[in-house]
């Protein structure tokens, strides 16, 4: 069942059962899913067909050679990367079936409900509460740095099911319907002037105990499988030589020499060589993974990632002189998809600012570095042992 | 650049490394190599022996059908790693990397024979500070003979025979004994460097220097970023493990939040710069994109085994000052190879021709 043979000959009799150019887009990626050819890797019945995760290429390649249409994956980044795996791993039969293919088709945006005004780094101090009543749970709470919220139908969410218990135990992970009339989502307009996320305030929310993920007081071990998946979906791009943010300064570099001065251009190429380092460990790292050896190595792709974007695009403002002095818009747009190199450098300036903050600060992953890969010694706990409800705040 | 860079090591590259890591472990312990800098023979002649007799490593670079290995760079970066981790004061860049490459360009048969067994040394005599395409001194070549004066020479006290270059043209191979070799006071203990002085000394012309000396420094420049490599994993394993044992104010020094952020940035570094080492001895096995890789590396490589140096002595405190920790001979290893075969600004240099990023 896993040989490319097999699955590349599984590809052709969806082609040739549904047609591209004359199937109805969401027809014929539901019946790619039916077929288990949506995430190969994934189990029978449920998108695929339990081969090789490597294998998903072969399957691809027939397709876009085909001019089959896609998933559109950007766009449901949230719902492949890091709902699906999450209920993959610890929904019930009936949760995976219900969830699984509105998810990967794209007709059913996820979102995620994880950080709170007062629980960012420290996200297992979270206060939103969901408190038992007969079969389902009454939400309250606020959220925020949630993107798609105002177009998600789903989102995965951590609340305080147990305050008398330390913090990490008393959480539990559920499914929130966001159509509730509890749920209340408000954009929040971030320093490029537009709003790419949301904060969410969540009012007596009911959600039936059957959406909840995992045991009551598991959330915090749940969690981890989705903010894994997180940080290898924010490190984890194969860009070309010049393919980051370094690409744009260089090409306006080459096409405007009445920008250049000495000291740009020192700065410009010790960046051009560094982001290049970066480029290969990136590639190291992939080599590893593929070659079944893992290395700690990820754990620092996005420390060096959101060092040289947030280096990169200050240099680029100062090369462009007078016209680092303008902005190309600060209307408050709701933008779908975020692209970090896209639009001007001034944007591209400030977005990068948030890049060492998102998805695990840097202090944050400089500590777990330091733990988890040299072994040094693990800041001081006051919070391990007290009871939720008894921590400072 | 066609396919990607094979940037991982192979099983029998980790065999090579295991394989030269237990013969330093024998031969260059720390305070056997902090003697031996300060007696009259700095490099270790027993080692080198070892190394190139008993294991055929001096010969990695050269085909079999010429007496060597038939290896390639990439076998040569994993030896230069481990002798970079050990600061090895043997001759091994300078004679199995420099020299035999100038010799290959020449297609010098029966030397490359000779420096592959390792029953002689070679030194291009050539300063350690020029970079790839950097200026370099010559000699003058009169009436069938050599005078002239060369500093700067890495490794010219161990060597047999001196590649130099001449106002001629040619790369000339002149017996040490037909030279006088004067050993400089030199920064880095572990890789002394000497005066060549040639008064009317006979020498075998090898070929044409020019290309010669820019094939041997390119290949010095891309796989020293392998040694350096070496140099910064040991400093940063022997500060880290250092700092798991060392206690003030009732905790060990590495539970203090400000000295965990400086070591996971300084293995964010040596991550980055495996990556960037592996390439360059990749390329310049394979060939391509080989001017860029050893550039990006060389540029890389100096500042993160000079900063991995640096902390080790900081952090180290009062014990890293004295001369009786090897911590030093890192330092000065480190400091020196940022200067040898280019300076990582050299390289940057070098760099914005080669992608067309022009200075003002």
């Amino acid at each position: 069942m896993s040989s490319a043979e097999e699955l590349r000959r599984r590809t052709r009799e969806l082609l040739a059962a549904h047609p591209p150019a004359s199937t109805d887009r969401l027809e014929f990626l539901r019946a790619r899913f039916d077929a288990g050819l949506a995430w190969v890797h994934y189990p029978e019945g449920l998108g695929g067909l339990g081969a090789p995760r490597s294998l998903q290429a072969v399957v691809d390649a027939e397709l876009e050679a085909a001019g089959a249409p896609d998933n559109d994956p950007r766009r449901i980044g949230i719902g492949l990367g890091m709902a699906a795996p999450t209920i993959l791993k610890y929904g019930t039969e009936e949760q995976k079936q219900r969830f699984l293919r509105p998810l990967w088709v794209g007709e059913e945006v996820w979102c995620q409900l994880f950080s709170e005004p007062g629980a960012g780094s420290d996200l297992a101090a979270l206060r939103t509460r969901a408190v038992r009543e007969g079969d389902e749970w009454v939400v309250t709470g606020q959220k925020v740095w949630t993107s798609s919220a105002h177009v998600a139908r789903w989102a995965i969410l951590i609340a305080r099911t147990d305050p008398d218990v330390p913090k990490h135990r008393g959480i539990t992970y559920f499914v929130c319907d966001m159509t509730d009339p509890g749920v209340e989502v408000r954009p929040l307009r971030q320093i490029t002037g537009e709003a790419e996320f949301n904060e969410v305030f969540l009012t007596d929310v009911r959600i039936p105990d059957s959406r909840r993920l995992g045991e009551v007081g598991d959330g915090w071990k749940v969690a981890q499988t989705t903010l894994n998946n997180e940080r290898v979906a924010i490190g984890g791009m194969r860009l070309p030589r010049e393919g980051g943010m370094i690409g744009p300064v260089s090409k306006t570099w080459r096409e405007r020499p009445e920008l250049r001065t000495h000291d740009l251009h020192q700065r410009l190429l010790k960046l051009w060589v560094e982001s290049e380092v970066s480029r290969l460990t990136a590639e190291r790292l992939r080599q590893q993974l593929v070659a079944g050896q893992p290395g700690p190595e990820g754990a620092g792709m996005k420390l060096a990632f959101a060092r040289l974007n947030q280096e990169i695009s200050g240099l680029e403002v100062e090369l462009l002189g007078e016209e680092g002095l303008l902005y190309d818009d600060w209307t408050m747009r709701r933008p779908e998809l975020v692209d970090f190199t896209g639009r001007e450098a001034g944007y591209r300036y400030l977005r990068s600012k948030g890049n060492s903050i998102e998805g695990g600060t840097t202090e944050v992953l400089l500590n777990i570095v330091a733990e988890r890969v040299l072994g040094l010694p693990a800041e001081p706990r006051t919070d391990k042992d007290v009871a939720w409800k008894d921590l400072a705040r | 650049m066609s396919a990607q860079p094979d940037l991982l090591y192979s099983e029998e590259e980790e065999a090579l490394r295991a394989a030269v890591r237990d013969l330093l472990a024998d031969h260059c312990d720390a305070p056997g190599v902090i003697a031996r800098t300060e007696s009259g023979a700095p490099h270790d002649r027993e080692a080198w022996k070892a190394l190139a007799d008993g294991m055929g490593l001096a010969g990695l670079l050269v085909p079999e059908a010429l007496g060597g290995q038939g290896a390639t760079h990439r076998e040569v970066a994993v030896v230069l790693e481990e002798l970079g981790r050990a600061v090895a004061p043997v001759p091994y860049l300078t004679s199995a990397v420099v020299a035999t490459e100038a010799l290959l360009s020449c297609e010098a048969g029966e030397l490359l024979g000779e420096l592959a067994s390792g029953r002689r040394i070679g030194a291009l005599a050539v300063a350690l500070n020029v970079a790839p395409g950097g200026a370099y001194k010559v000699v003058r070549h009169e009436g069938g003979a050599l005078h002239g004066e060369l500093t700067g020479i890495a490794d010219a006290a161990a060597a047999d025979v001196l590649l130099v270059p001449a106002d001629d043209g040619g790369l000339y191979a002149v017996d040490a004994t037909a030279a006088t070799v004067t050993p400089q006071v030199s920064l880095d203990l572990t890789r002394p460097l000497a005066v060549i002085t040639l008064d009317g000394a006979p020498g075998r012309l090898l070929g044409d220097a020019e290309p010669a000396v820019r094939r041997a420094l390119r290949a010095g420049a891309g796989l020293l970023a392998s040694e350096q490599l070496g140099l910064a994993e040991w400093t940063l394993t022997e500060t880290v493990r250092y700092l798991k044992e060392r206690k003030q104010f009732n905790r060990p020094v590495g539970g203090f939040q400000a000295l965990k952020h400086r070591l996971a940035q300084l293995w964010l570094e040596v991550v980055n710069l495996r990556a960037a080492a592996r390439n360059a001895a990749d390329a310049l096995a394979t060939g391509d994109d080989a001017d860029v890789a050893v550039t990006v590396a060389q540029a890389f490589a100096a500042p993160v085994a000079v900063h991995a140096a640096e902390e080790a002595v900081q952090l180290h405190g009062g014990i890293g000052m004295t001369w009786e920790h090897p911590a030093h001979l890192y330092l000065k290893r480190a400091k020196a190879d940022s200067i040898a075969y280019g300076t990582a600004g050299a390289h940057r240099e070098a760099l914005a021709g080669l992608v067309d990023l022009q200075a003002p």
